[in-house]
């Protein structure tokens, strides 16, 4: 998606444990207010996982996108 | 000339590998082909995964601590130093000397980082030092009422440990009858209990059976310690009467003070031949990578048999073919008696096996077989 500029982009294709959700709690709380990490997943779990923890934090889904088995999310640091 | 590999931490990652290499290259060793220096910062070989047991008590320290030389093969050359810098420009590592190699494997691994969030280290207890575990084993054994709140930051090594701890402390507590009068409370950070959905669902209902309490989305920010509340991101307060905490890790000062890791310190490698990206000739193995799978000495030990495979592949002229397909192996302790067990890699996801005293019984058997580990002979 060329009008979100990502900042920091995280490899969780093929991780079970911890799991891109977790990784993605990582790269957020490292990352600066504005910031939009994204992660790729093969785990057809982050896309609801992901979307959830995110609304709860207060923080922005910027996209959300998958090609056959492959999850593309971008989150944009809020607060 | 000799070929000079230099293995930078000699935990389980590290110790495994030198000595797998030794055993393999005995003869290129004594013939001055081949040089493996192995550069430890401590004398002591700590067992990691027994600090759990050290806390419930069940062994005594001493147990789980070997010499460092006691370990390590006698064709490898182990020095103990504390590196500051490591320079893949100049193919060097740095401490009180400095190491030329040809070859290096950096096995520095994770360390749970007290000062992640404020008033945690004066506020908590953890089980993820040595001496954690025992001031955690005698408060333990101290405490008659009140609530224990357990809390989880990201990342941390070994990730069945919080939720072991919760299963464990539930039975150390029924045993001695003070269960009634003593409130244990497990959070996670994210919205279940476990990262892995089928690990969450082996777990939650033995929570539920045996009123062990938690809450979701959980993320720590700050401790105060002298009204004994936690805080967390949404501004609510959690009292406790004891706070055990496994805090967001970093990987080593050197690998931070190096500049060759992410921003916590890990070292961006390849998932299938643990190089480091951009370098042909440095590899890293165990939790030092910033791989995005469990930071287990399993990990560590898989990961050791293609990364050894493939240096000796290349002394040899041969191409490196081994391959890291991501596999891990952790137990998970359901109390004091028994246990269940997961097994998964890069594309196989994990299913708890059925709980047993026997699971309980070979995770036992592998706390001591695991020198035989170490020494890179099983
Ligand atoms: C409570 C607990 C329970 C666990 N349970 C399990 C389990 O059941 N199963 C499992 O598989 N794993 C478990 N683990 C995780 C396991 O112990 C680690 O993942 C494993 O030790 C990683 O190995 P490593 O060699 O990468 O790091 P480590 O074993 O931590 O070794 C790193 C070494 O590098 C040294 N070092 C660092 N910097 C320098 C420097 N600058 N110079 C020289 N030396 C340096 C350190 O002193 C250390 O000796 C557990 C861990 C804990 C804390």
């Amino acid at each position: 998606m060329s009008e979100v500029q990502v900042t920091k982009s995280i490899d969780a294709r093929g991780a079970y444990c911890p799991g891109p959700l977790m990784e993605l709690v990582k790269g957020i709380k490292t990352a600066q207010v504005g910031d939009v990490v994204e992660v790729l997943s093969t785990d057809k779990g982050s896309a609801v996982d992901i979307p959830e923890w995110v609304n709860k934090m207060g923080h922005e889904i910027a996209y959300l996108e998958n090609e056959g088995d492959e999850f593309k999310i971008a989150v944009k640091k809020a607060k | 000339m000799t070929k000079k590999i230099v293995i930078l931490g000699a935990g389980s990652a590290g110790t495994m590998v030198a000595n797998r290499l030794a055993r393999q290259l005995g003869d290129e060793i004594k013939k001055r082909e081949v040089e493996v220096t192995l550069i430890s910062n401590t004398e002591k070989h700590i067992y990691q995964p027994g600090y759990l047991f050290i806390a419930f008590n069940e062994k005594p320290s001493e147990h789980f601590i070997r010499k460092q030389e006691a370990l390590v093969h006698r064709h490898v050359n182990l020095v103990y130093d504390d590196v500051e810098k490591i320079d893949v420009e100049k193919k060097m590592v740095k401490g009180k000397k400095q190491y030329q190699y040809d070859y290096l494997v950096v096995a520095t691994g994770s360390h749970p980082d007290l000062d992640s969030v404020p008033g945690l280290r004066e506020g908590a207890h953890n089980f993820y030092t040595l001496d954690g575990a025992e001031r955690l084993r005698d408060d333990l054994a101290a405490m008659e009422k009140g609530k224990i709140l357990i809390t989880i930051d990201v990342p941390h090594k070994c990730p069945a440990a919080p939720l072991e701890l919760a299963l464990m402390l539930d039975d150390y507590y029924r045993k001695n009858g003070r269960r009634k009068d003593i409130e244990i409370k497990y959070s996670y950070p994210i919205g279940r209990i476990h990262s892995l959905v089928p690990v969450a669902e082996w777990a939650l209902p033995q929570f539920e059976k045996r009123d062990i309490k938690y809450e979701t989305f959980f993320n720590l920010e700050e401790v105060d310690p002298k009204r004994k509340v936690a805080i967390t991101m949404d501004g609510s307060e959690h009292h406790y009467d004891m706070l055990i905490t496994i805090p967001a890790h970093t990987g080593a000062k050197a690998v931070l003070d190096s500049g060759i890791g992410d921003e916590s310190g890990f070292i961006p490698t390849n998932r299938t031949t643990l190089k480091m990206i951009d370098q042909d000739d440095v590899y890293v193995i165990g939790d030092a990578t910033n791989l995005p799978i469990s930071k287990a000495g399993s990990t560590a030990h898989y990961q050791s048999e293609s990364l050894v495979a493939n240096i000796i592949s290349r002394l040899t002229g041969r191409p490196e073919t081994a391959v890291y397909n991501g596999k891990v192996a952790c137990f998970l302790e359901n109390s004091l008696e028994d246990a269940s067990m997961i097994t998964f890699d890069y594309n196989n996801p994990p299913q708890p096996a059925e709980t047993s005293d026997l699971l309980h019984w070979f995770k036992a058997v592998y706390n001591e077989l695991y020198w035989l580990n170490a020494k890179g002979i099983l």
